[in-house]
């Protein structure tokens, strides 16, 4: 039970308790203002560039991750988003590490575009989440975002990392079972049972760099994992959506001050 | 001895309660008055009212609690944590305090793991 709906079942309760107590007290709206975690105002575009990413094969994590979030800064952000060809980071750090003794940036721009086809291949290499931290040393590499800034005229620049894949958990699971007894009457017990459950998790590192001197402003981890029952068969892609769709509003947060609407109850 | 000191402690009992009293019927006037500006969305004169109630009377409960909502509102996050404390010193079986106090820690909480990156 999360703290949300224990919470609104105690409210509940307390609700009743204390109108037949004659407490008072007023529920009230508030909005709770979050300022945003990163100072934008030296920038009017942002370039979502591309990501290193891996683990499951069934959706085009890097892909979708760029186009979910250009198409949510858009809407909810006051950066104008450049429109760009998807950058697979993985295939930029391979290529600088076999043309070690190129200039890297030199050798990391000029296979910028139209390598999204090739990142189905490597996803192949990719193993674990432990695998694409050896891709982090890009996100340190002035040069390389310096150069990329200068190209798009200094954007803020949006990459890092996604992680996406599938996973089983089974386990003891504790669900609700009516019962009824010899005379009909009904009870609800709580059944422990064993259960097969599949699902998918996603692991993103958001990295926010300064398009103007290639540093990294900041970066933000998260993770989120949803379970079904091993019978249900959900699609890798809806999966990520909806894994995503509880990350969003913590990545726009970064780039601007959002309000926490809920409620709190005024006592007399 | 206890026989001479009984009398005094009664006395000044009787003296306390009605000032006691009147405080928190003060403290309580301000506090009515401030629900209905936050009603009205006027959460500048609610603050202003619920900080004079607990200055009226520091040991109000309702008061610290719905202070610490009016700084949440806010956004002013420390100030909040500690008006809520506060409510929850004076009176600790209060649910609906708590309750509060649970729903301001879940934002406060996730802002502080932000400042301390």
């Amino acid at each position: 039970m999360t703290v949300r709906s224990a919470v609104a079942i105690a409210s509940l309760t307390l609700a009743v308790a204390a109108s037949a107590a004659c407490v008072s007290f007023y529920e009230i709206g508030i909005e709770t203002p979050i300022n945003a975690k990163l100072d934008t105002s030296p920038f009017q575009r942002v370039l979502v560039l591309g990501f290193v990413s891996g683990g499951s094969k069934d959706v085009d994590v890097n892909s979708e991750t760029v186009r979910l979030l250009r198409s949510q800064l858009r809407t909810k952000s006051n950066l104008k988003v450049i429109d760009s060809d998807v950058v697979s980071l993985i295939d930029v750090v391979d290529k600088m590490k076999s043309n070690v003794g190129t200039p890297a940036t030199a050798a990391a721009t000029d296979t910028a575009p139209a390598d999204v086809k090739k990142d189905d291949a490597k996803k192949e290499d990719v193993k674990s989440e432990k695998d694409l931290e050896s891709y982090d040393s890009i996100f340190a590499d002035v040069a390389y975002w310096k150069k990329l800034g200068e190209e798009y005229q200094n954007p803020l620049i949006v990459t890092g990392v996604v992680y996406f894949t599938d996973i089983n958990k089974s386990g003891i699971v504790e669900r609700p079972q009516e019962i009824y007894d010899n005379l009909g009457k009904r009870t609800v017990v709580s059944v422990r049972q064993w259960m097969d459950r599949k699902g998918y998790a996603i692991a993103p590192k958001f990295v926010f760099i300064d398009g103007r001197t290639g540093t990294q402003l900041y970066s933000d981890s998260y993770r989120e994992e949803t379970l079904y029952s091993s019978t249900q068969n959900t699609p890798a892609l809806s999966s990520y959506f909806e894994l995503m769709d509880r990350l969003v509003p913590g990545f726009l947060n970064t780039l601007s001050s959002q309000k926490i609407k809920s409620t709190r109850v005024l006592l007399k | 001895m206890k026989v001479r000191t009984l009398p005094l402690v009664l006395l000044a009992l009787l003296v306390a309660a009605p000032v006691y009293a009147d405080r928190r019927s003060d403290a309580k006037e301000q506090v009515e008055f401030a629900i209905t500006m936050a009603n009205k969305g006027l959460w500048t004169e609610a603050t202003m009212r619920w900080e004079k109630a607990v200055e009226i009377d520091p040991t109000y409960a309702a008061a610290w609690n719905n202070l610490g909502i009016a700084y949440e509102q806010q956004g002013k996050f420390e100030e909040a944590n500690k008006s809520y404390n506060k409510a929850i010193q004076l009176d600790p079986n209060n649910q609906l305090i708590r309750q509060n106090y649970d729903l301001f820690r879940e934002i406060y909480d996730r802002t502080k793991r932000r400042r301390d990156r």
